[in-house]
Order: structure tokens, then C-alpha cells, then sequence
């Protein structure tokens, strides 16, 4: 098997690696977190002019044509910088959604949109009850005449306080848990009913809680047939489920290299930490966990970009995402445990790094619900 | 006169007064040289500059001291015997962190929050048999820790002091409450994410966000692996085993 990347994974790579190198050092990083929007609109416009904004879509809509390769490539690139920019949920989750459930309309609308730079999507699936089954939906849709209705409350909107269109999940029929009855619809920020109370999350994201009150839309804002969204929203969120994997990978890759360095130049009783065997052992544990996250991931990703069917996709999704959540766990609390103290403090990157892969670990399902599905599959 | 700074000194902005090691006798070996003093934070001569942790929380400081004087009285016992003081205080520690009781009611909690956190397939999570499985095996690493424990306390009881094996105490005492963090944090879900450190703090007026005390779980969490960390962190309590006990 060639695992090599392809010249466009390189130059790929190269540039994120480019712009990170240039414009996104630790300070520059909490600079933006402390902004009013908590993303930089500079960094997004750069983006666009980069072309990252482009690589999920498919040619004929004016994309890159991108695989889900290629984007691991780049998130795992975006996770050794921890970067807050919300390219997963504008371009992976929401452009992903649109492209595909969207009429030829909405493509032609929005897609330019997103791949320009000047449209933010936020996708609000999750409610209080629903834990991270996409078909629990309380949210409820009702359809009179030409308009529907929307009431509900979501929670963990990532970009919820900065996109101008939510994609909201919403059951048309059916009971809470089934499958049948979901359909996502556009909705404006602005509208009348929507309420959107914004937080940072522990990593530097932001995310919103979303209320609906008596929201109305045009019946033409749903995305897809009536009742029938759930499969496409599941194939979207595992393929972000892949990307926020590769994220984790990055940001792993760069705690393990921070707490080798570190252990070489903190010294106790006279001698540097590094050369204890009980921190090596340690610290070739944490090398393992990386290598074996890594290969997982790539794994998910080649069966995304397969022609396999569905059940083996979602199951290489899951393998994936629970491999890589127990990995998370172990290579980010040995990283805080070998730097000590100061491996704990706000000023150090290693803490952020560790609070980014945690947040990467609960985000789109846990380890054990992975494990769970993937058992079930 | 005291010169010199210290570190990592828990909520020491609060203290009127501060118990220090200081170095008496350069001339020694390294344990041998220290004495027990009792400062006055309000001593002209101290500053102090707050930590900020990972839960946005500044918890301990680093402490200057410049030119600082110390009446002779505020000496603890002897001088020059302050190492062999400290050891003393840092084996009560040591037992005191294992925190038996506070780990019981924590698992009370863990099982009343599953209870109430609904699983998104129409039951909860106290329901679900990993998650069961994993309050099952803390439960029992609980059991196991506690009794280690009282025989600790029965060596006291009868005046002796707790020897190294108290050090079994702190590395399971703190792994165990590490491991609950963790299944706080897996309850939580997504509402763990928001980083809104103010909530926990007294006074605060606003509307929390998510349900209850769950959105302070990942702070826990990030704030709880100082546990391995401090009284002595658990590499060194192991260092301890394996010389002190086993004789390695």
C-alpha cells in the first residue's frame, strides 16, 4: 500500500504549515480567542484566497474536488496549531450538508458563498437530551402551507454566534429517537424567534446554546425530501468525525514533541527528567498511542474515499474515533503529568493542547459511544 | 532575614500567615541545611504573583521574598531540622490526599448524575452497561483504597507514624479521583465544553449554562491532574516504594 501523499496533499500541507509558521504563534492564537468574534476574519479571507475554503466541494460545484485524505491532511495540520477558525463547521459539516442534500438552487447560492469566504454556516444538531444520537430530535417542524415552523432549544452549536445561516435539525414527524422525520433547514440568524447565547468552549472554539420560538421559514429553506435527512446528516458528521480525529492526531504529534524537549532540559536531582527509563517507557508509550491514532485515522479516511458500502464506513468512522479518543486520554494526561506543574499553568501551551484534544475527544461522540456503535454496526 | 522565592503556593493571596523552608547552613548536606520559620505575609519584603491554571482559576502563586525579617521566635523546633519536620507533615499529607470519603461521596454523585443524564435512545446512562462497568470497577478500587487506608490509621492508632506506605495511599487515592473526573466529564457530554469559569465563583448573578454543575466537570477534570502532581508527585511516591519499601 502507498500511504505517501499525493503532490496536492503536499502543497496542501506545505501551505497550512506556511500560514502557521507565519501568522498563528501561541500569543497571536489568544489574541484571537479574546476577540469579540473569537476567529480572525483576516485568517478566514487568507483562507479563501488559499483555497483551503474549497477542498471538500465537488469540481462541478466549483470546488477542489477534494478527498477525505486531503482533508486530514489539513486538520491535522490545523491541530498542531490548535486553530480556532471554524473551518469544520462552515465548510465540513455545513457546506457538507448542502452539497449533500441541497437543490441545484441552494448549491448555486450558498456553495460560492462558503467557498469565497464571506458566509459563515454553524449546523445545531445537539440538545439537552439527545447525548450524540443525530436522530434524537426534539425540535420540531410544522408545515403550513408554505412555511414551517420551528420550536426547540439546541446546545453545542460550534459557530453558532458567528454564522449568518444555521442549518437546524428538526423532526417533522415520527417519535423523538426515529429515524424517519428529520429534516435540516436553513435558517437566518436574523430571524425572528432565534435566540443565541455564545460561549468559548475550553479549547478557544466558539459555540452557542440556540433557542426557536414560533421561528418561520419557507418550506423551500429544508434541505432534501421532507422527513429524510438523517443518513446524509450521519455521512456528514462522520466525515467531520474523521476530520476532529486528524485534528487530534496534530495536536497529539505536538504534545508528545513538546514533552520529549521539555524532558530533556528539566532537570531533578541534578540529572535531565529524560533520561529516568520510568519517563521513557512513558514517553515511547505516548509515541505508540500517536502512531497508532494516526493509523486509524487514516484508515477512516481511505474507507470515507471508498467505494465501500455504507455500514463499513460508518464502522471505520467509529473504530477510528474510539481508538484515537483512548489515545487522547493517554498522551495528553502523561504530557501534563511529565511537564508537571507548569504543564498546568494558563501561560504554557501544553495545557491548551491538552484542553483542545479533550474537547476533540467528547466532540461528535465519545470514546465508548464510538465503541458502542461500532458494535452495533 | 529571608531572600528567595517560592512556588506553586496553594490560595497563599488569603494567608496571614506562611509556614517556609529555608535554606540555614549552606555548609551541610542539601537536607540537612533547612529550617521550619513562620512568616507574616504582611512582612514588608513579600510580593506575590497569581498562577492562572488550566480551569481559569488562580489558585496558587509564586511568593518573592526581599529582604524579609523574621523575628528569631517565628523558628519551628529546631534549626537545621526542618527536612526531617517537612517529611513528617508530607506523610500525613500524603494520607490526608487519598480522600476515601470524599471519593465515596463523588461515586454517589457519579451515579445520581448518570442517573439523571439521558443516554439520546430514549433511557440514561446509569442504564448503560460500559458505563456501569466502569463505576463497578471504581467502586471496587475504592473498597481495596479504603481499607489500605484504615490499616494505615490502626499503625497510628497505635503511635506509630505512617511510614512509606502511605505513599500507596496518595498514587491511588489521587489516580482513582483522577479516573472520576473522567467519568464526570463522559456524563457532561457537551455541556462540559463552555469555558465560563465565573459561574463557579461566589457571586455570580448570570444565568449558568447547561444543566447543574456540568459545565464545571471539564474544569475538575483540567484542575484534578494537579492531584499526580503535588505532595510529592506520584513518580516520586513510586521512587519511594521501591527504596524505602522494597529496597530497591
Amino acid at each position: 500500500m502507498d500511504f505517501s501523499h499525493t503532490e496536492e496533499q503536499q502543497m496542501l500541507q506545505e501551505s497550512v504549515q506556511k500560514f502557521v509558521q507565519k501568522s498563528y504563534d501561541f500569543d497571536t492564537r489568544n489574541q484571537i480567542i479574546a476577540s469579540e468574534k473569537g476567529y480572525s476574519e483576516e485568517n478566514w479571507q487568507l483562507f479563501a484566497e488559499l483555497g483551503w475554503l474549497t477542498v471538500p466541494f465537488d469540481e462541478e460545484d466549483g470546488g477542489f474536488g477534494g478527498s477525505v485524505v486531503d482533508l486530514i491532511v489539513m486538520m491535522e495540520e490545523f491541530g498542531k496549531a490548535m486553530l480556532v477558525e471554524p473551518f469544520t463547521p462552515t465548510t465540513v459539516i455545513g457546506g457538507g450538508l448542502i452539497s449533500a442534500l441541497g437543490s441545484a438552487e441552494q448549491k448555486a447560492e450558498l456553495l460560492p458563498k462558503i467557498m469565497e469566504g464571506t458566509l459563515q454556516l454553524a449546523c445545531a444538531y445537539a440538545e439537552a437530551g439527545s447525548r450524540y444520537n443525530l436522530a434524537s430530535t426534539k425540535t420540531s417542524a410544522e408545515l403550513k402551507g408554505d412555511s414551517v415552523t420551528l420550536n426547540g432549544s439546541k446546545i453545542a452549536v460550534l459557530n453558532g454566534s458567528n454564522a449568518q445561516k444555521i442549518l437546524v435539525v428538526a423532526r417533522e414527524s415520527g417519535a423523538e429517537t426515529a429515524r424517519e422525520g428529520v429534516s435540516v433547514f436553513i435558517v437566518d440568524t436574523e430571524a425572528a424567534g432565534v435566540s443565541i447565547r455564545a460561549y468559548t468552549n475550553v479549547d478557544g472554539k466558539k459555540a452557542a446554546e440556540i433557542s426557536l420560538q414560533d421561528v418561520t421559514v419557507a418550506a423551500s429553506a429544508r434541505l432534501g425530501a421532507a422527513g429524510a435527512a438523517l443518513t446524509a446528516l450521519e455521512a456528514v458528521i462522520d466525515r467531520a468525525t474523521v476530520c476532529a480525529s486528524a485534528e487530534a492526531v496534530g495536536a497529539m504529534e505536538s504534545l508528545l514533541q513538546k514533552t520529549v524537549e521539555y524532558s530533556k532540559i528539566r532537570k531533578q536531582f541534578g540529572t535531565a527528567i529524560g533520561t529516568f527509563q520510568a519517563l521513557q517507557h512513558r514517553m515511547a508509550d505516548m509515541f505508540i498511542e500517536c502512531q497508532l491514532a494516526r493509523s486509524i485515522v487514516i484508515r477512516a479516511a481511505m474507507k470515507l474515499d471508498s467505494a465501500e458500502e455504507a455500514v463499513e464506513k460508518a464502522k471505520a468512522v467509529s473504530a477510528a474515533k474510539s481508538r484515537v479518543g483512548k489515545a487522547i486520554r493517554k498522551v495528553g494526561q502523561e504530557a501534563i503529568q511529565i511537564h508537571g506543574g507548569i504543564g498546568m499553568t494558563e501561560e504554557l501551551d501544553v495545557g491548551h493542547l491538552f484542553k483542545r484534544i479533550t474537547a476533540l475527544d467528547l466532540m461528535f461522540g465519545n470514546g465508548d459511544y464510538h465503541t458502542e456503535r461500532f458494535a452495533a454496526l | 532575614m529571608v531572600n528567595g522565592s517560592k512556588t506553586w503556593n496553594t490560595y497563599g493571596q488569603y494567608a496571614d500567615w506562611i509556614f517556609c523552608l529555608v535554606r540555614t547552613d549552606n555548609s551541610v548536606k542539601k537536607q540537612e541545611g533547612i529550617s521550619f520559620l513562620l512568616i507574616d505575609m504582611k512582612s514588608p519584603g513579600i510580593t506575590l504573583k497569581p498562577i492562572v491554571l488550566l480551569d481559569g482559576h488562580a489558585e496558587v502563586n509564586e511568593v518573592f521574598f526581599d529582604d524579609v525579617r523574621v523575628p528569631v521566635n517565628n523558628l519551628i523546633g529546631e534549626e537545621n531540622k526542618g527536612w526531617t519536620y517537612a517529611k513528617v507533615l508530607l506523610t500525613h499529607e500524603r494520607t490526608n490526599i487519598s480522600g476515601v470519603p470524599r471519593g465515596k461521596r463523588r461515586l454517589a454523585a457519579l451515579k445520581k448524575t448518570a442517573g439523571e443524564t439521558a443516554d439520546g435512545f430514549g433511557s440514561n446512562m446509569m442504564e448503560n452497561a460500559m458505563f456501569r462497568h466502569k463505576l463497578a470497577e471504581i467502586e471496587i478500587e475504592l473498597q481495596a483504597l479504603e481499607y489500605s487506608e484504615l490499616r494505615t490509621l490502626a499503625a497510628l492508632s497505635v503511635g506509630k507514624a505512617p511510614g512509606p506506605e502511605s505513599s500507596i495511599l496518595k498514587i491511588v487515592g489521587t489516580e482513582l479521583a483522577q479516573k472520576m473526573d473522567e467519568l464526570f466529564v463522559e456524563l457532561a457530554g457537551y455541556n462540559c465544553l463552555p469555558f465560563v469559569p465565573e459561574q463557579f465563583e461566589d457571586g455570580f448573578q448570570g444565568e449558568p449554562i447547561g444543566p447543574g454543575n456540568s459545565a464545571a466537570a471539564a474544569l475538575t477534570y483540567f484542575n484534578n491532574r494537579k492531584l499526580s502532581i503535588f505532595g510529592g508527585s506520584n513518580e516520586i511516591q513510586r521512587n519511594i516504594i521501591s527504596k524505602a519499601v522494597l529496597g530497591l
